[in-house]
């Protein structure tokens, strides 16, 4: 059918970009959400994230179900959450220099294990068609939904009760805003920490698996482009909020489809700019929400950045 | 990913410095029966659906040749990186031939090297060698631009929207080349159609490439091909949105079985092997090599199941006449996409033209900007 929308097109693919490319970044920053709200910093996330793409993609190819693909990059992603988590509990150990050594290392890994995963062709995930009350191919397209990005909208809303409402919730913050009340209180920070960076860990493989195994949907060593990096960012640019992360997860994806859009409608010049727009965003929304006279709001105050 | 790029090489590299600023004497002596090594040096990953994998299928093609030692760096980016991997495989492999494959290595890194080690020959791909550089350094390519125009006759007959696109990488001569072949091939079928162009602005950039595609297809194009890379991420996207597609550098009909058309491949193990054996024989390369379709450099993938009888026999003609020789893509009158005339009617750019490697236009019916 004929289906020029002209200049509708822009929004539309805004919205449809939002949703394919957010969700690696709204899984990633969950994740370190959880893990800075118990007072640690994982930088390496990207690397996890890299990490869970691979091995995501190749358990999906081994098993025929992208389903055990995603329980492969969840466990792939604990595990090298426990390992930051375990080597941070030691005494006088830097959380960001290990971080940036789990990044290298989870990237290193996955190249390493991904080679032979290159060339197949892994089932995708499933995804589902909210677009089917329209005949437009364009908004079909648009609101091709994946189970994933609904099941981590749902894990922002659930991680954002549980830290207003939960004793979990409370025991992590508390871990992450002061050791010594913690300890007062008879929690064990050390162990708290830990286990919060083995299921951040987990939650940034599961962003892994949807870059491989939904959007783009194949495994190749170029595929993260700093996605796990840029979540990492995002966390503060969202105050350790999990609503406000899927807001700017949602922001970022949505931005990044700019480029390519304005250029199918015929702006072309200067596109180098237009791909820079998720980045000079960021930057105008700090500058905006900065203030001269308190700290970062919303800080755990155990962070090694905010001491 | 720069992050990731510290090999074994440069750690070698590295950590023997001082033994190599003392110049020890040479221990691997001209001998007529030593075996030579050849350096093969890739910019992606060498099994990425694309221009790497074709050429480290050419390197595989070299290896399996008697006397010869075959050395591979993958990932090594257009910095000093790749000055820092030449100089290792020279001092440290004692490599004799060099094959620097990406784009972004020639000028400066190939030229800059290449005349610190006059004993060792340079072959570099894509690039454009010209009287007054060194005479140790070769550039060779393959006229893909006809794989293009042929793509583009099988995308002008499968086309219904009139409307076919190209996911682009970045806006250099090969690449705009491309470009302008597919339109030109669409053409021969209906002058009423056009090709969305949209750059992602590096080689390889998954999510970016995913997004291209699929702002293409919102944009109406039902056929779809590409320059970047690793083309597997555009075939399967594409495919996803009911598109057609034309392959790029490698066979990626796996990927699409229903959807394939027919792709331009490059074909380097016979070009590889020849360039080798004449350095065996004791021979010198030519220092500007070029072929097409003809001299075996490119070929085509066999033609998909979606292929109509009218556009097989088209295609099939036009590859005649290509590989006839003289076959001009690219002529007059044209006119660029901004409306300003390019050539008269009386011009033509055949597929040898020297002017074709320095494109810096897109032709009418090509919707997009080079900056």
């Amino acid at each position: 059918m004929e289906s020029d929308l002209g200049l509708w097109v822009i929004p539309l693919a805004i919205l449809g970009g939002a949703i394919r490319v957010s969700t690696p970044f709204l899984f990633v920053s969950l994740g370190e959400v959880l893990t800075e709200r118990s007072g640690r910093i994982n930088l390496g996330l990207e690397g996890t994230l890299v990490f869970g793409a691979m091995s995501g993609y190749a358990a999906a190819y081994l098993t025929g179900s992208p389903w055990l693909g995603v329980l492969a990059a969840a466990a792939g992603g604990a595990f090298f959450g426990l390992i930051h988590g375990l080597i941070c509990s030691l005494p006088r150990v830097n959380d960001i220099a290990v971080g940036i050594a789990m990044m290298i290392l989870g990237m290193g890994l996955a190249f390493y294990f991904g080679k032979p995963f290159v060339q197949p062709v892994a089932p995708d995930l499933p995804s589902i068609d909210f677009g089917w009350w329209s005949d437009v191919p364009q908004v079909r397209a648009a609101l091709r939904v994946n189970v994933l990005f609904i099941i981590g909208a749902g894990l922002a809303f659930a991680m954002w009760w549980m830290f207003r409402a939960t004793r979990v919730g409370l025991v992590i913050r508390v871990v992450g805003d002061s050791t010594d009340a913690a300890r007062a209180m008879g929690l064990r920070p050390a162990l708290i920490r830990t286990l919060s960076t083995t299921v951040g860990g987990a939650f940034a493989g599961v962003g892994g698996a949807y870059l491989s195994l939904f959007y783009p949907g194949s495994w190749n060593e170029g595929i993260s482009s700093g996605q796990g990096l840029m979540a990492v960012a995002l966390v503060i640019f969202a105050r350790w909020n999990p609503i406000a992360c899927f807001g700017a997860a949602l922001l970022f994806g949505g931005a990044g489809a700019l480029g390519p859009t304005l250029q199918s409608v015929g702006i072309s010049e200067g596109y180098y700019l237009f791909f820079a727009a998720p980045y000079v965003l960021t930057l105008g929304v700090l500058i905006a929400t900065s203030s001269p006279s308190r700290a970062m709001a919303g800080a755990p105050g155990e962070l090694s950045i905010t001491k | 990913m720069p992050l990731t790029s510290f090999s074994r090489r440069k750690f070698l590299k590295g950590t023997a410095a001082f033994a190599g600023a003392t110049s020890l004497p040479t221990f691997a002596t001209a001998d007529a029966h030593a075996p030579l090594t050849v350096g093969f040096i890739y910019v992606g990953p060498k099994d990425d659906f694309g221009y790497n994998q074709a050429h480290a299928e050419g390197a595989a093609a070299v290896k399996a040749m008697e006397g010869v030692i075959v050395v591979e760096e993958e990932n090594v980016a257009e910095t000093t990186d790749v000055q820092n991997s030449m100089e290792s495989m020279i001092n440290f492999d004692g490599a004799k031939l060099l094959f620097p494959t990406s784009f972004g290595y020639f000028n400066p890194h190939v030229l800059e090297t290449a005349p610190k080690h006059p004993d060792v020959r340079f072959q570099h791909a894509a690039g454009l060698w010209t009287d007054g550089m060194p005479t140790n350094v070769g550039s060779y390519f393959g006229y893909i631009g006809m794989g293009q125009y042929l793509n583009g006759i099988a995308a002008g007959h499968a086309t219904t929207t009139k409307k076919i696109g190209f996911v682009a990488a970045k806006p250099i001569p090969q690449v705009l080349l491309n470009i302008n072949s597919f339109l030109l091939g669409a053409r021969q079928v209906d002058p009423e159609i056009t090709c969305q162009v949209i750059f992602t602005g590096e080689w390889s950039l998954a999510v970016k490439e995913a997004e291209a595609t699929n702002a293409l297809a919102d944009a109406g194009c039902d056929v779809i091909t590409c320059h970047v890379d690793g083309p597997k991420v555009v075939m399967e996207t594409a495919a996803g949105r009911d598109c057609f597609v034309c392959g790029y550098h490698a066979d990626q009909s796996p990927l699409a079985p229903e959807k394939y058309l027919t792709g331009a491949e490059w074909n380097w193990a016979g070009v590889y092997t020849g360039m080798v054996q004449t350095v065996l024989d004791g021979g010198t390369i030519d220092n500007f090599v070029r072929g097409g379709l003809a001299d075996g450099f490119i070929k085509m993938s066999p033609l998909g199941p979606a292929v109509s009888d009218a556009s097989r026999a088209q295609f099939e003609a036009v590859k005649a006449q290509i590989m006839a020789g003289g076959f001009a893509a690219i002529k007059g009158p044209l006119n660029d996409n901004a409306g300003n005339p390019l050539l008269t009617a009386d011009k033509a750019l055949v597929e040898t033209d020297i002017a074709l490697e320095s494109m810096d236009y897109l032709v009418e019916g090509v919707i997009g900007s080079t900056s």
